[in-house]
């Protein structure tokens, strides 16, 4: 690795004075052209020794060589002996030359395979060749892995280029990966080693625990203190953090948990119908945002962003259409019978289950991220990533527009007049049959488009509604039947207390250790959190 | 493929109904095979359709029905058609053993393929002894067994485990000095984790730099675990992850991997449990070099696997089917299986158990398998790298075939003990007491 860096230092000299001279391209057959021939033998040693040479050679054709490596878009041909770049858009260029490559391509031609310990060097050696490249975000991220290779050969590369940098961020970046060499190296002085403690110091989150916790044992007095110092700091700095990062997670196993209890909690908690099949429609509701992706794929490629909004509003009305049949043809002889709803609504459960399995068979089915859901970003010491944001976004969406639905609509004022008092409802001329019906599909499209949030994060397989329907009954029990807002505050109680306890307990037992929570809460309180009160519950 | 399941599966009815008049059904079946229907040879299948193991299972029972309809392209076995008799166990383990006495007992299975999970064979091993009947078991697992009627064409823990750790610990896998063992809560990540912990202690790796960590099945929201696994990477020493994690809980596991930025070059994740088929539902891109190690993958360039990829596709019409480690096991196990039967003349489970050991057969990677006396097969282990596409790249093999080991050498009380169906005639004699009978 070393020899390596020692190169690459050279190179990035090299390369400048190729620039201030413009010295032509070298002419053929040179060091460049015989390191090349390493990436046709198929074999890693030979590879990691090409990118050495490849870089020690200071050819300008090092960095685009590198990079296509690196995206997997080098090629070679073992009968032809020759290594070709094929750029973004599928032309083959000869790498020898920078020029297109002449003739057919070789029928042979394979990509020159990576293993990890390649892909580490290969960023190292990209990183320190673009230390001075003139787009920022490739100077950033070329300054955090020299930060993580700390390596000291390529010191005069950073200053330099920290001299001639003007974006803070990346300014910021180059000053850390600058401080990281230097508390490493054996030669710098006591006071330039404390200095880059307080920078490593500000910087505070786990690298540079790391960091600090991997310096030699050899340190001055001083720059020990210093030390200490700054990893005591660092460390209760991220203990802030992680209570703030277990609430995050709290709050976003809460979302998923509201999200996928919300449907129940009006089909159970209104109409008091144990519907086993509940998780289903969630699978359902998968499903659908799988069959609506793959025709965007095969269709409409560049709406591929926006195939969550399609696949939404058809996910509530499949599963909200399945469960209106469910209850015309089943659901509604059985009211009043919990025993047999529970039997039937199972048997429904695996029935839709197979039958899933035999149209789409029986494994995972690839959901695509949007782009706009991958990925993550730092917010003080935390991590936050996208998917997790707009699924609690979308769930609190989700509650307001119910919480609506239930307060300003004729429906929901029918609904909720069904749900307290049926007889009486009849009598003022509400059609309860059509009530039961519309709930019923109403709390089944509600698990239909939970569905579709949920393919974003877990597995899209027939059994994907068997994993969520216990954590929905014991949401919906736990936050007292019948009341949206003991749903939330149950989901919300259940997902933070978990994150909490599983750092401690480990994610079995905090799951453990959630049941029989629950079920002691139970025995305290039948009726969960927030129980409506008054005689209509008891019907 | 279909008819000739059902028919099968309804055979004991249409016997019924034989018996009392000489019915059409039986006339259309007959004319479905051309040999009588006594003159074929049953072999059962034991494979989840439905429940959770079906994603998994599925695929095998498939690979079993390919296998018996290339081999009675072929003629047979001693001249006789083969039969499938597929049964449904539904990832429900009693039922497993209910199934396994239907298909000796009833239908007269001559031999069975089945079982994934640990607790189902579990679950069926005595079904196997009293009725004396044989068991192909193609999954890799934890060792610690060795059956009379029952032959692992999976990997033990010394073809899996053990060599994806060295390489690990090897330069060209990184110098792993930390190691973070994370598995599904059940027999098959405990006992692998328990022999790790005590291989990588013996390879003078501290306490303190291994992590233990367990899941319930199915778990899906891996956001504290990640963060935990980042956290313990970040020790300054590198740090890799050896996964146990079960089928399902893999893909929110990788996805979350992923979102929260862990690359392969910062902390690999070597996984013993992910393969082709767990892969086809996720966007691997984020995954690029994150390690799998089995004894068979589908992207090895060799002769005999483009063959069987070709005649796979072709047998199941869809060009994109995958193929993966378990499948190659049940392909060796039914090879096996034949040239067994062959060698002793008769389907005769005793002489068949006899004949099995030392029958080589040519696994998928170039290969010959050979069946051991403790009743497990040679292997080579590759270990490979995610790539873009879903697929597996080899960065490392082991030099040759690896002998399974059903008791492994790296665990007090199992380590004395020793399995050789051939002289000894136990499953596991212990070599410090001489007795056969186990750990004392």
């Amino acid at each position: 690795m070393r020899a390596l860096y020692d190169r690459i230092t050279a190179l990035v000299f090299a390369l400048g004075l190729l620039i201030a001279v413009a010295v032509p391209v070298p002419s053929a057959a040179g060091p460049y052209e015989d390191a090349l021939a390493g990436f046709t033998t198929d074999d890693f040693a030979d590879t990691f020794d090409a990118i050495d040479a490849v870089v020690a050679s200071g050819n300008p054709l090092a960095t685009p060589v590198l990079e296509a490596l690196q995206d997997s878009r080098l090629q070679f041909s073992a009968a032809e002996k020759k290594v070709f770049i094929k750029t973004k858009d599928a032309a083959l260029l000869d790498a020898a030359t920078g020029q297109p490559a002449a003739g057919p391509p070789p029928a042979d031609l394979e990509n020159v395979r990576l293993n990890n310990r390649l892909r580490g060097a290969l960023n190292g050696a990209i990183g320190a060749l673009t230390l001075m490249a003139p787009d920022p975000a490739r100077r950033l991220s070329a300054a955090q892995s020299v930060f993580r290779t700390r390596d000291a050969t390529v010191l005069p590369a950073v200053e330099k280029a920290l001299e001639a940098e003007t974006n803070a961020r990346v300014k910021k970046a180059l000053n850390e990966a600058r401080a990281a060499i230097i508390v490493l190296a054996e030669d710098s002085s006591a006071d330039d080693k404390i200095a880059a403690i307080a920078v490593i110091r500000e910087r505070s989150d786990q690298e540079s625990l790391a960091l600090m916790a991997g310096l030699p044992a050899n340190l001055a007095p001083e720059v020990r203190a210093a030390a200490t110092d700054a990893v005591a700091k660092i460390q209760s700095n991220l203990a802030i953090w992680r209570t703030v990062q277990n609430f995050w997670y709290g709050l976003s196993l809460g979302s998923v948990l509201l999200l996928a209890a919300i449907g129940l909690a009006i089909t159970f908690g209104v109409m008091g119908v144990i519907n086993m099949a509940h998780g289903e429609m969630v699978m359902l509701g998968a499903y659908t945002t799988y069959v609506v992706q793959e025709f965007i794929r095969t269709r409409f490629p560049e709406l591929f962003d926006y195939s969550l909004a399609f696949a939404l509003p058809l996910a509530f009305m499949f599963a909200g259409a399945v469960g209106i049949l469910i209850e015309r043809t089943v659901i509604r002889y059985l009211y009043g019978r919990p025993l047999e709803t529970l039997l039937a609504t199972w048997g429904i459960s695996l029935v839709l289950m197979q039958a899933v399995r035999a149209v789409f068979g029986p494994t995972n089915k690839e959901v695509g991220n949007p782009s706009w859901m991958s990925g993550a970003f730092d917010l003080g010491g935390i991590l936050i990533t996208y998917n997790r944001m707009w699924i609690i976004i979308f769930t609190g969406i989700v509650f307001v527009a119910l919480l609506a639905m239930l307060r300003y609509t004729r429906l929901g004022l029918e609904m909720r007049a069904v749900t307290q008092n049926r007889q009486m409802a009849a009598a003022v001329g509400i059609r309860t049959a059509r009530i039961d019906a519309l709930t019923f599909g109403l709390g089944s499209g509600i698990a239909g488009i939970a569905g579709v949030a949920l393919s974003q994060i877990d597995n899209v397989s027939p059994n994907l509604g068997q994993g969520y329907i216990i954590d929905s009954f014991m949401v919906v029990v736990f936050g007292g039947v019948g009341n949206l807002w003991g749903t939330l505050v149950g989901a919300l109680t259940l997902g933070i207390a978990n994150k909490f306890l599983e750092p401690f307990a480990g994610a079995v037992l905090a799951k453990i250790a959630i049941l029989v929570f629950i079920i002691l809460f139970i025995q305290k309180r039948p009726r969960g959190m927030f129980a409506l009160k008054g005689r209509a519950i008891e019907a | 493929m279909l008819n000739i399941v059902k028919s099968a599966a309804q055979r004991p009815n249409v016997r019924g109904w034989l018996s009392a008049a000489a019915g059409l059904a039986v006339v259309a079946t007959v004319a479905a095979s051309p040999a009588a229907a006594q003159e074929t040879i049953k072999v059962g299948v034991l494979h989840s359709l439905s429940g959770t193991m079906a994603i998994s299972e599925t695929t095998l029972k498939d690979t079993v029905l390919f296998m018996i309809d290339e081999q009675n392209k072929k003629g047979g076995v001693l001249g006789k058609k083969l039969e499938a008799v597929v049964v449904d166990p539904a990832s429900n383990w009693p039922l497993f053993a209910e199934k396994a006495r239907e298909l000796i007992s009833k239908e007269k299975v001559q031999v069975v393929f089945g079982c994934w999970t640990s607790v189902s064979r579990k679950s069926v091993l005595p079904v196997f002894k009293e009725l004396n009947s044989i068991l192909f078991y193609p999954v890799q697992y934890e060792g610690e067994e060795s059956e009379r009627n029952v032959f692992y064409t999976g990997a033990a823990p010394n073809q899996q485990a053990i060599p994806a750790v060295d390489y690990l610990m090897s330069k060209e896998g990184g110098s792993v000095k930390r190691w973070v063992l994370a598995g599904t809560d059940y027999v098959y990540p405990r006992t692998t984790n328990r022999i790790l912990e005590a291989y990588l202690k013996s390879k003078g790796v501290a306490e303190a730099d291994i992590m233990i960590n367990y899941t319930p099945f199915g778990h899906s929201d891996w956001q504290t675990i990640v963060s935990d696994i980042k956290k313990f990477g970040s020790a300054g020493k590198k740090t890799a992850v050896v996964s146990t994690i079960n089928g399902d809980a893999n893909v929110p596991f990788y996805k979350e991997l992923g979102n929260q930025g862990i690359k392969a070059t910062d902390i690999p994740v070597v996984a013993f449990s992910v393969g082709e088929e767990e892969l086809a539902g996720l966007d691997t891109k984020p995954l690029l070099g994150h390690l799998a190690a089995w004894n068979y993958f589908q992207s090895i360039k060799d002769k005999g696997n483009a063959e069987f990829i070709k005649k796979w596709q072709a047998f199941t019409k869809n060009p994109k089917r995958t193929t993966n480690d378990p499948m190659e096991a049940t392909v060796i196990g039914f090879n096996m299986w034949v040239k067994a039967v062959e060698k002793a003349k008769t389907t005769d489970a005793d002489k068949v158990i006899a004949a099995l050991p030392g029958i080589e057969a040519p696994n998928l990677t170039g290969g010959i398998s050979k069946m051991l006396p403790n009743h497990h097969i040679t292997k080579p282990v590759f270990v490979g790298e995610i790539r873009a596409d879903g697929q597996f790249d080899v960065v490392w093999k082991t030099k040759g075939l690896v002998p399974g080991d059903a008791w492994t050498d790296f665990l007090p009380g199992s380590k004395d003990l020793d399995a050789d169906w051939v002289d000894l005639k136990c499953g596991n004699y212990n070599k410090v007491t001489k007795k056969c009978g186990g750990a004392s």
